[in-house]
């Protein structure tokens, strides 16, 4: 399994030909208490780039964004109940969906966990 | 000036602090070109609070004033009794002079009033949720619109030919800038509404489906298999009500499967005023729903020593934070009116919101059978609240209308006003009787009318 | 520093020496005149009410088809000393107006007089039905157009649409007139500019009427910038939305040549008016090229704020709008008799783009808007901007040399004095300031608005504020802010004294509770 990330912050683990998507410990600390996620329908075709969520603090609304093209599969049932899973584990429990990878040539163009690093460090 | 403290010392002083000769020079950045040299011309100058009044009292005194005539005029707003505490309530500075409650540790009065109005109208309505109110029903109408086409992703409404003309109107002019499609129908002239009708509209494009109870010319009924035919096409059921005081006799909207459920609320506290300020009232009978909701919604939450508090929530949606991702431009609520309704409510509670619909209905059921026999009139309504529908002969029940208000009479809103040029409605008039006419007032009606049908028959 | 009374008596501020005054605790929780209350569903009872009228006469022979309520509705009521005294108590944790200094910018929370609510509860204006006959209400008639003329007058414009019921619905009036006007020449223009500082409604507003919003930088001395809003301007650009005074309390001096840009482009210029209370009576707006402009009759015209409205928007339109106006509106015949011009006259309501609102608009708030306009007179709303302006000026010039204005440079400010939290010291922030002031007994400024400043606190004193009010207010906001200039720990837990401390509004949000169970 191999993790990507962008510098719009999401995360992405590709496992065989379905991938998870979810926003960086960096993105959730500067979000502050997550109180919502907004999560597309599974059987969406979600673009590149294009939103693909929303995760709400008290005072803001934010996009996330598809890292790459495809379809969601699944989306995380845990959020709905319990959106701090997001500040508290984003990197793990506190995933947001699954995809297909429309074009897997998509995610050469992405950071690895050493380049995410020093992106967040450069910010 | 009386509302002015500074004086032309304090403000001498001012300027020298600021650094400015005079006042103007704190205007520089206004172009010459729309500089005025002196106070507007064509106005009058200021006045005494004595004179002042004296202007106003004039102009209130040209119109005919509801509580000293015989009165019955409904078509979504109605003419109650309004407890004097209600008034002394809402006049109280804490209330009236406060702005919305954004720092929440000193707006603890106006949030707590708002958590309870919320929970009085989801009661009310039969539903899970209720905002903390909209501009007034016509508008909270196409906001109801707009939510069913977000949750559905929708863009077709159907609307019922019995919802009133002035909310389908508000209903058509927004549509028209969004691009939603708008099904919509003029009332036919029936003892029942044509629900089967309106059903056969619904289809897998339908967004939703919205229905007024009691509807423009006073019927009920059933509306359950509306909710079951919109449900089962995917589209949402909105019912509208103009008339909170029916729903103490009468079956709620939510219980019936409305989804979501809006109404005026005025007819509790607020008063005519000639068309407002009005109240919006705004429910959702799933509570999943509560996240496409238009409007303030306040909160119960804890503060940091553990008391209960309570705050505006959910605000991402609202056009402060989302900008022009919001669910609605609307920033704000009828704060004052909702706290009126909420006030009225309280002092009726359970007991008397029931007894005033009993009340209500049983002068309508009175002034039904009286005006019933009057020649020349027959009544519509085999179901009716408090509002039913005559059909007159003679002339138009418009002129009837004016002639009845020459004679001292307000007798109804006839329906070539609110449907202008429809001959099929011209001889309608919609009568509504409420806990504040008399049993003289019915009698003066009935007089009148008879006196009025048989100069136009003639 | 306060003024002094012609007596020489000025009032003290003392200063509380050992800060908490923390007594025993008290059996009910209250202390004093500090009363907890609590909710009606935990006192009311479905039993009580506080109306008397007839009992329900379950025998009675109904027409209500087969839909009588069986179930119960769930409501609970109080007599009248009950009521009174739970919304006396509610009432009494709440700050307004009458209790002391406002200061919530771009709000106006000006005095309310009191005539004007006499006014509007004459039975005469209060019990009305907005579907009376038309010669029955020939006074109401007169009412809206006497504050039309007014507003026309005022602003320098030809014509008013009265029926919009906030300042938001004003909005949206004013830009669907705008799109409206372009339609009815084939013009599809897809863009509506939007300056970065501007209030959230405007590109809520704009989106609703299907435009896209683009944003237009400011610049560094906080006002448009010109030369970037003219690059793009083009035949796709339907409308530019400005505050004139902006959001950052100046003066958009450059809106007549902004104006006449926009019009050579073809695009028509919508003004927010919602600060119009700087230049009432000083400046017309219709000389600066607004082509349609919404008014806040609870800002400038003191209509009281009531919590959170109800409001009153009308907007003032120009020429090439005024057609596209929503119906209904008041028209005066020769006799001098008023009548409504509604969908049913075909030929006067023209190309009218539809209908906004039920009835004829806020009556209750026109009623207390033209008695207020009556009592100030021309002299007088000019005496109002300028007193407005002074006070905001004097604000400025007295904290500036202790919390960063960071337009403070780029001339006088208009109505209201902006600030940031830049020199702020060990994490504290513009909120701890805010939660400050409420233990100092002051209604905080607005924050965090404007987006463009960091930290915004925007400070609106209004013109019917004393000079010992502000002076007072001036000490106290200093030493809050000389507090978060220190870095002082103990303002991050502010507010101590209100009838709440700060309230956790994450819970409130993650798990919404919205009415009372049970």
């Amino acid at each position: 399994m191999t993790r990507y990330f962008t510098d719009e912050h999401e995360w992405i683990d590709v496992d065989g030909d379905v991938a998870t998507v979810g926003i960086t410990d960096y993105a959730q600390s500067q979000l502050g208490d997550i109180v919502f996620v907004e999560l597309p329908a599974v059987g969406t075709s979600v673009e590149k780039g294009k939103d693909a969520a929303v995760v709400e603090s008290v005072k803001a609304a934010s996009d996330v964004y598809a890292p790459i093209t495809g379809e969601v599969t699944e989306v995380n049932p845990a959020l709905e109940e319990d959106p701090a899973l997001v500040n508290s584990a984003p990197e793990g429990d506190g995933w947001f969906f699954k995809m297909t990878i429309g074009d897997s040539g998509q995610l050469e163009g992405l950071m690895d966990a050493a380049a995410y690093k020093d992106f967040v460090a450069s910010l | 000036m009386r509302y002015l403290p500074l004086t032309d010392t304090d403000r001498a002083a001012m300027l020298e602090t600021i650094g400015a000769a005079t006042v103007d020079d704190l205007f520089v950045d206004v172009p010459e070109v729309a500089r005025l040299d002196g106070p507007i011309r064509d106005l009058p100058m200021h006045a005494s609070e004595m004179a002042v009044e004296r202007h106003m009292k004039k102009l209130a005194a040209k119109n005919l004033v509801a509580g000293e005539v015989p009165f019955f005029l409904g078509a979504g707003a109605y003419r109650h009794h309004v407890p004097a505490s209600v008034d002394t309530i809402i006049q109280r500075g804490e209330f009236l002079t406060a702005y919305t409650p954004y720092q929440p540790e000193i707006a603890q009065g106006t949030l707590q009033m708002l958590f309870e109005f919320q929970t009085q109208v989801a009661r009310l309505y039969g539903c899970a949720v209720a905002n903390a109110s909209l501009y007034d029903g016509s508008t909270a109408c196409w906001e109801a619109v707009a939510m069913a086409t977000r949750v559905t992703r929708r863009k077709r409404a159907v609307l019922s030919g019995a919802l009133h003309p002035h909310y389908a109107e508000v209903v058509r002019t927004m549509a028209s800038f969004t691009g939603d499609e708008i099904a919509d129908a003029q009332p036919a002239i029936t003892a029942e509404p044509d629900l089967d009708g309106l059903m056969a509209r619904i289809d897998d494009e339908t967004a939703c489906v919205v229905v007024q109870y009691p509807d423009i010319l006073g019927r009920i009924s059933d509306l359950t298999p509306v909710a079951e035919a919109a449900h089962a096409k995917g589209a949402l059921l909105v019912v509208v009500n103009t008339e909170p005081v029916a729903l103490g006799a009468i079956r709620s909207p939510g219980e019936m499967g409305a989804d979501i459920v809006v109404g005026e609320g005025q007819s509790l506290g607020v008063g005519l005023q000639f068309g407002g300020p009005y109240l919006g009232l705004f429910a959702v009978r799933d509570p999943k729903h509560v996240r496409q909701m238009p409007g303030r919604l306040c909160g119960e939450t804890t503060d940091a020593e553990g008391k209960r508090g309570f705050v505006l929530t959910l605000s991402t949606r609202e056009q402060h934070i989302r900008r022009e991702k919001a669910t609605s431009n609307i920033c704000t609520n009828s704060g004052l009116c909702a706290l009126a309704f909420t006030v009225h409510m309280t002092l009726l509670g359970e007991r008397g919101l029931r007894e005033l619909a009993a009340e209500n209905h049983r002068l309508a059921c009175l002034a039904a059978d009286r005006l019933a026999k009057v020649p020349g009139v027959k009544v519509l309504n085999t179901a009716f609240f408090n509002e039913f529908t005559l059909i007159l002969e003679g002339k138009p029940a418009r002129e009837i209308v004016r002639d009845l208000a020459d004679r001292g009479v307000l007798g109804g809103v006839s329906l070539g006003r609110l449907y202008p040029g429809v001959a099929a409605l011209e001889h309608a008039l919609l009568v509504a009787v409420t806990e504040t006419a008399t049993q003289e007032d019915i009698e003066a009606l009935a007089r009148e009318l008879e006196a009025s049908i048989k100069e136009s028959v003639a | 520093m306060n003024a002094p009374n012609q007596s020489g008596w000025k009032p003290a501020m003392i200063a509380s020496e050992d800060g908490m005054h923390n007594g025993p605790a008290t059996t009910t929780g209250n202390r004093a005149l500090m009363l907890e209350e609590p909710l009606l569903f935990e006192i009311g009872r479905s039993d009580v009410t506080g109306v008397d009228l007839p009992p329900v006469d379950a025998d009675a022979p109904t027409r209500l088809g087969a839909l009588g309520r069986s179930e119960a509705i769930g409501l609970v009521g109080l007599t009248e000393p009950e009521t009174v005294r739970h919304y006396t108590r509610l009432s009494r944790q709440n700050y307004g107006i009458d209790l002391g200094f406002f200061p919530l910018g771009s709000c106006t929370m000006k005095h309310n007089p009191r005539l004007n609510e006499k006014v509007a509860r004459l039975p005469g204006f209060a019990d009305v039905h907005p579907l009376s006959p038309q010669n029955a209400v020939q006074g109401a008639l007169d009412v809206i157009h006497q504050l039309g003329g007014w507003l026309c007058t005022l602003t320098g414009m030809p014509a008013v649409a009265m029926s919009p019921k906030a300042g938001a619905h004003g909005e949206l009036c004013g830009i669907l007139a705008i799109r409206a006007a372009h339609e009815a020449r084939g013009d599809a223009r897809e863009v509506v500019l939007v300056p970065e500082s501007a209030h959230g409604t405007n590109p809520a507003t704009a989106a609703f009427a299907n435009y896209r919003v683009e944003d237009i930088p400011a610049t560094p001395e906080g006002r448009v910038d010109v030369a970037a809003l003219k690059a793009r301007l083009g035949p796709d650009v339907a409308a530019v939305m400005i505050t004139n005074p902006n959001t950052c309390g100046l003066f958009e001096k450059d809106f007549r040549e902004i104006a006449d840009a926009v019009h050579a482009a073809g695009g028509y210029v919508y003004c927010d008016g919602a600060n119009f209370n700087a230049i009432v009576g000083k400046v017309r707006p219709g000389d600066l090229g607004v082509d349609a402009m919404h008014i806040n009759l609870h800002k400038t015209f003191s209509t009281p704020h009531g919590g959170g409205g109800p409001g009153s928007g009308p907007v003032v339109l120009s020429e090439a709008l005024a057609p596209y106006a929503p119906l209904p509106f008041v028209r005066q015949q020769t006799d001098g008799t008023f009548y409504l011009v509604e969908e049913e006259n075909r030929e006067e309501r023209g190309p009218s783009f539809g209908r906004m609102t039920a009835f004829h608009g806020q009556m209750g708030m026109f009623t207390r808007a033209l008695t207020y306009m009556l009592s100030h007179g021309a002299d007088g709303l000019k005496q109002v901007a300028e007193d407005a302006v002074l006070n905001a000026n004097y604000i400025l010039r007295s904290m500036e040399d202790i919390l960063h204005a960071p337009f403070a440079g780029s001339g006088p400010c208009m109505h209201e004095a902006l600030f940031g939290d830049k020199d702020f010291t060990g994490g504290l922030s513009t909120l701890d300031v805010a939660k400050g002031l409420i233990d100092e007994g002051y209604h905080p400024m607005t924050v965090y608005f404007p987006l463009v400043v960091h930290g915004a606190m925007l400070v609106e004193p209004t013109e019917t504020e004393s000079k010992a009010t502000i002076d007072q207010f001036i000490t106290a906001f200093r030493a809050v802010v000389e507090r978060a200039l220190a870095g002082d720990e103990a303002l991050k837990q502010a507010p101590y004294y209100a009838p709440r401390r700060r309230l956790d509004e994450t819970a409130a949000a993650r798990k919404p509770k919205l009415a009372f169970e049970g």
